[in-house]
């Protein structure tokens, strides 16, 4: 189906005016700090974030301004200092069920072949073997992988090994998806590709999707919105709504609204990136 | 089999021939070395008479409990000193410079701690074994990808699951390489201290024979022990290139 991309102008929405109160996910006054080496360093925030349930968000900032940690936070795989973190109204204590992470670098086990990897956590989770096959099939088949899944990662390009990833969380059917630029280490024609999937993945679960990339034309084809964050400590210095149709893919990338979106972008980033540049060279001997 | 393989092969058969002729020309003089084939010949000769088989299967045994002992003393102290930094930082140059000390020079300590025999062989060659053990479970480790116990997290894996099915799998071809060094270790220090050590064994053999003129014999247990290192090393190296062949293609 042609992608019918929404002409209206891109619409601001402050981060700290997010309606919380019925959010998929939402982080209320984030903070976090990392202490090493007697120093300190204020990594994030505050931070205030609502996710809608079966939205597509995505965080663009310069690099080192806590995209990542903010993730780490929301996946429960790092507590903030001071604020909370929510996720189906429960507060976020660990790692909460129902929410799958894929990260950048390549996260396959190399001793399992694709199959396995992608079966692994199902197996972990004590699920029937019948019910495994079938979601692994599933998956395996979703994600363009039937001809390989007796292969192993290493015999694998990066982008299918990605896709392998992908497919590893998909097959625990979870309700919030983040994806931690997972496309970073692929050329841009792979990019593009990997990004109409993962738009077909998000449309069939109909999961929560929270993107973290420094891709500017990524974030501005897959979002609905885009949140845009300061240099360190990171906070939202804009949410930009895409007003994209739900039925978008790749070939958006050639309509005047998506040059209109990345340009509001790379507006409100240049800033930052100019002034992440300033004080690394400060730093620099 | 592959072009190297083949060269590798050749090379060793033409040396052999090259000692077998030199042998039947008399200009190895039959006192010093008898030909390949006639150690081959012995060989077959005491291993039916099972004149050695009490020395083969005491040295055989010994490098087993040698091996054995030094990989799980090995990881086991690999583990402590990787999950304590600070004394990680203190032992490092100690395990990088370990093998420049000639272990051997201890057998005066180990045979009035165990006595003549095996208990001092095997205290030798696991003290030659187990740092190369140690060093390959550290290096092992360190490769763990940060990625893949995250991943064990994202699992709602316990630490003990994310050790055994996450961390243990990603680090074996290096604990790999750690067995293939203990066992190789094992061989040289159990052999090598059989000669001062001990009242039996191949090595003990070896030297008897040698001191007795017997040149057949001594051949001939030489290219046992050859043989049986070859075997091993053939054996373990299959499963090592299995191993890699899995991440590296």
């Amino acid at each position: 189906m042609i992608p019918v991309a929404s002409e209206t102008a891109a619409k601001v929405t402050p981060a700290q005016q997010a309606p919380v109160e019925q959010a998929h996910a939402a982080l209320r006054g984030i903070t976090r700090v990392y202490h090493t080496q007697g120093r300190s360093l204020h990594a994030l925030g505050p931070v205030d974030l609502s996710l809608a349930r079966g939205e597509f968000f995505s965080v663009v900032g310069p690099s080192g301004c806590g995209k990542s940690t903010l993730l780490d936070i929301l996946a429960g795989l790092n507590p903030p200092q001071t604020g909370t973190a929510d996720f189906e109204g429960k507060p976020i204590l660990g790692v909460p069920d129902g929410v799958g992470v894929v990260f950048q670098e390549d996260a396959c086990f190399p001793w399992l072949n694709v199959r396995d990897n992608v079966a692994f956590g199902l197996r972990r989770a004590g699920v029937e073997p019948t019910e495994i096959k079938r979601r692994v099939d599933y998956a395996i088949g979703f994600m363009g992988l039937k001809d390989f899944a007796a292969s192993y990662p290493a015999q694998l390009s990066g982008g299918m090994r990605q896709r392998v990833c992908i497919a590893r969380t998909l097959v625990l059917q979870p309700r919030l998806i983040m994806l931690d630029e997972p496309f970073g280490a692929l050329d841009q024609q792979t990019r593009l590709i990997m990004g109409d999937e993962l738009l077909r993945l998000w449309r069939e679960t109909s999961a929560t999707i929270l993107l973290i990339t420094h891709a500017l034309d990524e974030a501005a084809m897959l979002s609905d919105r885009v949140g845009v964050m300061s240099t360190r400590p990171g906070t939202f210095i804009d949410i930009i709504e895409t007003g994209w149709d739900r039925n978008r893919d790749s070939r958006v990338v050639s309509t005047p609204h998506f040059g209109g979106i990345t340009a509001r972008l790379w507006e409100k980033l240049r800033v930052e990136a100019l002034k992440m540049m300033s004080t690394s060279e400060l730093r620099s001997p | 089999m592959r072009s190297e393989a083949v060269l590798r092969f050749g090379i060793v058969a033409l040396l052999v021939a090259a000692v077998e002729i030199l042998c039947w020309l008399h200009i190895i003089p039959v006192d010093v070395m008898i030909a390949p084939t006639q150690m081959a010949a012995e060989l077959i000769k005491i291993l039916v008479s099972g004149e050695y088989s009490a020395d083969i299967i005491s040295s055989i045994a010994n490098v087993l409990i040698s091996t054995v002992l030094s990989v799980m003393l090995g990881f086991v102290a690999g583990l402590i000193i990787y999950s304590a930094p600070s004394l990680r930082a203190a032992l490092e140059p100690l395990l990088a410079s370990y093998y420049a000390v000639p272990t051997f020079i201890f057998y005066p300590v180990f045979i009035s701690l165990f006595g003549v025999g095996s208990g001092a062989i095997i205290a030798i060659a696991v003290l030659l074994a187990i740092v190369s053990m140690i060093t390959a479970t550290l290096n092992g480790l360190d490769r763990i990808p940060r990625v893949l116990r995250k991943t064990g997290r994202i699992y709602r894996m316990s630490r003990i699951k994310t050790a055994v099915m996450i961390e243990l799998p990603s680090a074996a071809p290096y604990l790999f390489t750690g067995i293939k060094l203990s066992v190789a270790y094992s061989f040289i220090g159990v052999i090598a201290s059989e000669f001062i050590l001990s009242g039996s064994g191949i090595g003990y053999a070896i030297a008897y024979a040698y001191n007795n003129f017997e040149n057949r014999h001594m051949y001939a247990l030489m290219l046992l022990i050859i043989l049986l290192v070859t075997g091993v090393n053939t054996l373990l190296n299959g499963i090592d290139r299995r191993l890699q062949s899995q991440r590296h293609r």
